[in-house]
């Protein structure tokens, strides 16, 4: 009997992907939610060296670092799903994008959007260009893996995921469909697969934990009718299982 | 036609260019070297890696493919008849995986003060413990990923006025038996000759 445990916090955007791929190739598995500012003793023995969220636990063996994860689902789960293409270039591909999504797109976004005033408008310039690499990816297919949803979709999700929820917040229209044609198309599409659109936080938990972000960054009280439960859900990014919906503590 | 349809955009004392070249001889491969002048980049390297404009490229049947650890795999990939680089199974992969996208990340924290360096091949001498290559005992990629650090540690410790051999002897011992090998061997260049080239780009650059 296989046991696989995911060590998470509720919303990061390197967790998702992990989520996505366990139920895109129907693994049961269950979420074990952690408290960043207080993790566990489980955490730190399964990653001593980094000592972060997401770790996958597969029969108490641990693996870490989101896209190391990511193929060791895509490899150890085969039958169902592939996620990485069998043609070697165009695996080196996505391994390639994929990281420059990690080290410069995704900093680069929320750089961006978190930011103010100078600092921001400096942030923009590169947000920008990063983001129409990525657009180019997309000019002849509908996936970042070709015909249907891959690794590196599941890579970029955090973009799709996102992008709405921050844009309520901080009224940045970041992708607008003029600038980024082919990436809303995507995100559009992307967000109405089975798997990502059933899968909690949906897009309203994730505009009130943006609300939260935003006002315990800025001090600025944003004018809300539900703010007693922005307060609770939003500036909450750890799990005790009571403040979270049941059916996210074990899932098939 | 010998080995024109694999070309390597390279630079001699780069530690990245080396697994490259490590990986290429395990695999017996013949292929065109090209040295790149980083300060006057090439017209081929800046079309071949047009995102980060860095070495090194392996260009094979005119298709690039860029960073060192992704182009390892695709060599592992393709020429998957001949010495296998990467464990077979799963978890050690990512075992080996993980091992190689750590010393990056660490890498790349540029000036980084000798005790937390230390610190770093500490943690690298406790996972090797007493298995003659890293995953175990065959040598591979994670092997592959981290020796060509080795070519550099005579310029480490003398510009640092420390011995590594005196914090890691089992690092050390893991490297001469990697030496051991011609791969390695013969693609590591000369430690004093990479202390040469350090000195000359710290005078170049002022520092």
């Amino acid at each position: 009997m296989e046991k696989v445990q995911l060590f998470t916090t509720w919303s990061s955007p390197f967790v998702k992907r992990i989520v996505w791929a366990l139920k895109l190739k129907n693994v049961e598995y269950e979420i074990i939610y952690e408290d960043l500012a207080n993790k566990s003793p489980e955490l730190l023995k399964y990653n001593p060296i980094h000592k972060k969220i997401p770790v996958l636990v597969h029969n108490e063996i641990p693996i870490c670092e989101s896209l190391v994860i990511l193929e060791y689902i895509d490899e150890t789960w085969k039958d169902a799903c592939p996620l990485l293409p069998k043609d070697p270039l165009d695996k080196a591909n996505e391994r390639f994008w994929a990281k420059f999504g990690d080290d410069q797109v995704l900093p680069s976004f929320f750089g961006y959007v978190m930011k103010q005033g100078k600092d921001q408008e400096e942030a923009k310039e590169i947000a920008l260009a990063h983001l129409k690499r990525i657009e180019q990816l997309l000019s002849d297919k509908e996936f970042f893996s070709g015909e249907s949803l891959g690794f590196l979709d599941l890579a970029f999700g955090w973009l799709a995921e996102n992008s709405h929820p921050l844009e309520v917040v901080t009224g940045l229209k970041v992708l607008d469909e003029d600038s980024f044609p082919n990436l809303c198309t995507w995100k559009n599409k992307f967000l109405d697969i089975p798997v990502v659109k059933e899968s909690w936080p949906d897009q309203e938990t994730l505009i009130a934990k943006c609300w939260g972000l935003g006002r315990s960054r800025s001090n600025k009280r944003y004018k809300r009718e539900e703010d007693d439960a922005v307060d609770a859900l939003a500036c909450r990014d750890s799990g005790s299982p009571e403040s979270l919906p049941s059916d996210e503590n074990t899932c098939g | 036609m010998g080995g024109s349809d694999v070309v390597l955009l390279d630079f001699w004392p780069s530690m990245f260019g080396m697994r490259v070249r490590i990986a290429l001889a395990e695999k017996g491969i013949e292929y065109e070297y090209k040295e790149q002048d980083l300060l006057n980049k090439s017209p081929l390297l800046l079309e071949m890696n047009p995102v980060h404009k860095k070495i090194p490229v392996l260009v094979h049947n005119g298709k690039p493919i860029n960073e060192s650890c992704i182009i390892v795999q695709y060599i592992e990939d393709v020429w998957n008849d001949k010495t296998p680089l990467m464990p077979s199974d799963p978890y050690v992969r990512a075992q080996a995986r993980f091992w190689a996208d750590y010393v990056d990340k660490k890498g790349e924290e540029q000036e980084k003060a000798k005790g937390e360096f230390i610190e770093i091949l500490k943690v690298l001498e406790g996972q090797i413990g007493e298995k003659p290559y890293f995953m175990g005992e065959a040598f591979g990629y994670a092997d592959i990923a981290l020796v060509t650090f080795y070519s550099w540690f005579y310029t480490y410790e003398t510009l640092g006025n420390f011995s590594i051999e005196k914090e890691c002897p089992k690092l050390i011992a893991w490297a001469k038996r990697c030496m051991q090998r011609e791969s390695v061997s013969k693609t590591l260049p000369d430690s004093k000759k990479v202390y040469e080239f350090c000195l000359q780009m710290k005078s170049k650059l002022g520092l």
